[in-house]
């Protein structure tokens, strides 16, 4: 991913899951989570992320005269709602793609510092049982859980 | 290249397999199993959300490979997909020592009386296959026992009235504390005059058999257990038949085909090792064990010129009444926190709705869900919240620990046209053509799985939910992890695949011993049923079958 198409994509997600009292999807690195996968599991989705930045910049220019990045929150939720609708299937995969990033294990470059897991009040990793996660991880989390 | 005869070879280590090779070594017969998989642990999985059994976003831990070993899937609009085994629609189970046993979430339900009689008890209905079974829930209690006492089982089913008769107790007392949905399910159930008790599970809630008991831990279904408290075959009857040295478990080795001559009898198995080499092993007597598609797979990918569409498929009944277990049920949201962090989460069941209710031919058992990964809960999202955004994220937030899930499996009417068989074009990485996958459920056991989805959502209620939703089930091709129903057990060889002692009809010494053989699938996760079929038609096969000398 070009460093454009990275911000680009960062807005996208950030208006899937929005920062409040709680992360969003851009602290909790859903974007890096995507672009670590697109070298791996993802590979054969790497052309539909090329085009679908494409498109969603597309029509931002086309209807503000400017990047997705650079427009209001309010603009970017009414944009892809519309977007949503006219490119589902590309929609579909960013947004099954982010609550991965959002929510799924930080092993894989999402879920920084376990965001989510704290948002809805389930602890991080307990150590417990035979450890198989590194001791290091858990004591950079300020303590064990 | 022919490797020395043994007594037996058994394809497939998962549930049935390694119980029929801990039998016929108990009785001194040498044996060997081959696996197509490895002798995987948790650190081949870890905890991770998105790459273990029951959720392989980002792969299976537990097999098959993700390359080199598609299936082709028909939708109902005739469509075919090429799938690999972490995607949708292909089916998967597992591929591994131990099979669907290394990862369960390890419910050891006994099928009820019922279960066995479908036809006589309800009819048939048109458009089904549905039949009773050769045999009855009698004539398999004591293996349900030696399952429960041999591989461990904990829990507690007398306040269930609706139980088929048991000898004995079960060996282990449920886990405890039981937990906070456990509480207040059982209240909810109790004011609407239901039946609710303890779970059985193949799962230590004290320490047994040498081994600890389960620590409570949010990983468990899709997950091999860290403290091995959960029971399965590479932990219980596997290790003991290794152990008397009549037996050799090959893994990564797969089988192409069964070896038969003209006189419908075997000679052995043809296999490739983890070098992609070709070898040949000579047995008195041969166990296909692969599970419902792949034992399917191989009896049809071993035609011969005296078995053109291949092994015990004369009628062709091979491969044909595919069923698994339709899941719905209901979400209910309360207003305090539910959720406390215990696994394995899924605690209470009744079984008031398995047989005898209006509108339906069986039914089946409901529990509440397994403790759930927060990644898994995108699942109960209800339908007027939103998919993104500011509304979604407060949902999230708000439901995650105050939602509970209640759900079943409802038992399926099998369908003669869902089914298994060999694709035309595609094959594995062996160069072995692959299982195919098509054709519908049958429309009653739809209207089943909606009443039942109604009767959780009244259970949810009645148990304090301010607000609950439906989980109802879509169409397409049954199967999935509770796979079923491909080479049906019967005593008419031109309605069957196998005879009562799981043996094929056409053959004199091929047997299948996994849920293949199941007639029907009951309203009950069919782990504890395949294993103790497997000790049954392990000592029927010790009992009737030569073995060589030595």
């Amino acid at each position: 991913m070009t460093a454009e198409e990275a911000h680009t994509l960062e807005a996208w997600c950030e208006c899937l899951i929005p920062e409040d009292a709680d992360p969003g999807a851009r602290r909790a690195g859903a974007v890096r989570y995507i672009d670590i996968q697109l070298t791996r599991k993802f590979k054969r989705h790497r052309k539909a992320y090329t085009q679908a930045i494409a498109a969603l910049d597309g029509l931002a220019r086309q209807r503000h005269r400017t990047t997705f990045a650079a427009l209001s929150f309010e603009d970017r939720t009414a944009l892809l709602t519309a977007f949503e609708k006219s490119n589902g299937k590309a929609f579909d995969m960013v947004l099954d793609h982010t609550l991965q990033g959002y929510l799924g294990s930080p092993r894989h470059g999402g879920n920084r510092d376990y965001a989510s897991w704290r948002m809805v009040g389930v602890p991080p990793m307990p150590v417990r049982g035979r450890l198989q996660y590194s001791l290091e991880e858990a004591a950079s989390r300020g303590g064990l859980s | 290249m022919a490797l020395p005869m043994v007594d037996a070879v058994i394809i497939g280590a998962g549930a049935g397999g390694p119980v029929v090779a801990k039998e016929l070594v108990s009785a001194g017969w040498r044996v060997v199993l081959l696996e197509r998989g490895k002798w995987n642990t948790p650190w081949d999985c870890l905890k991770d959300d998105l790459h273990n059994q029951r959720n392989s976003t980002l792969g299976n831990p537990f097999g098959p490979e993700d390359e080199g070993n598609p299936r082709v899937i028909v939708s109902m609009d005739g469509r075919e997909t090429i799938t690999a085994p972490w995607e949708g629609g292909y089916s998967n189970n597992a591929a591994c020592v131990g099979g669907g046993t290394l990862s369960y979430g390890a419910m050891a339900w006994r099928f009820h009386p019922n279960d066995f009689r479908m036809a006589s008890q309800y009819g048939v209905p048109a458009g089904s296959t549905l039949a009773d079974w050769p045999i009855s829930y009698d004539e398999l209690e004591p293996y349900y026992e030696k399952a429960e006492w041999e591989m461990g089982v904990s829990g507690d089913d007398s306040n269930n009235p609706f139980k088929g008769p048991r000898k004995k107790p079960l060996p282990m007392p449920p886990v405890t504390p039981q937990g906070h949905e456990f509480e207040l399910l059982d209240k909810g159930a109790r004011k609407l005059g239901l039946h609710p008790f303890h779970i059985p599970m193949l799962r230590n809630s004290i320490p047994y058999n040498g081994r600890p008991a389960c620590m409570r831990c949010r990983w468990c279904v899709g997950f091999a257990c860290e403290v091995d408290a959960k029971n399965g075959t590479q932990n219980t009857v596997l290790p003991v038949a290794l152990k008397t040295g009549r037996l050799e478990l090959r893994t990564e080795c797969m089988v192409k085909e069964i070896v038969t001559d003209a006189r419908g009898h075997a000679s052995g198995v043809r296999y490739f090792d983890r070098e992609g080499e070709s070898w040949e092993q000579p047995a008195r007597v041969v166990i296909c064990s692969g599970g419902a598609i792949e034992s399917a797979r191989l009896l049809l990918n071993s035609a011969t010129a005296t078995f053109p569409h291949g092994l015990g498929n004369r009628y062709d009944w091979v491969g044909r009444n595919l069923q698994g277990h339709t899941y719905t049920g209901a979400w209910g949201l309360f207003d305090e926190i539910t959720y406390d962090d215990l696994g394995p989460g899924a605690t209470i069941a009744i079984s008031d709705f398995n047989h005898g209710n209006p509108g339906m031919r069986g039914g089946g058992v409901l529990c509440n869900e397994f403790i759930r990964l927060p990644y898994q809960f995108l699942g109960a999202r209800p339908p007027e919240v939103p998919r993104w955004g500011q509304g979604f994220k407060d949902w999230l937030r708000l439901a995650y620990r105050r939602t509970i899930s209640v759900m079943g499996p409802t038992q399926e009417m099998p369908v003669f046209d869902s089914r298994v068989q060999i694709d035309p074009r595609v094959r594995d990485k062996y160069g072995i053509p692959v299982a195919r996958l098509s054709g519908p459920r049958h429309p009653h056991t739809l209207e089943i799985s909606a009443i039942q989805a109604k009767h959780a959502e009244d259970w949810l209620k009645a148990a304090g939910a301010v607000k609950t939703w439906l989980k109802l089930s879509g169409q397409g091709t049954s199967g999935g992890q509770h796979q079923a129903g491909t080479c049906r057990m019967g005593n008419d060889p031109q309605t069957s695949v196998v005879d009562r002692d799981c043996r094929v009809h056409d053959l004199d010494n091929v047997y299948v011993v996994d849920a293949s053989v199941n007639v029907t699938n009951g309203g009950f996760n069919p782990a504890l049923t395949i294993l103790a079929n497997a000790y049954r038609v392990g000592e029927r096969i010790a009992k009737t079958q030569a073995r060589g000398r030595g």
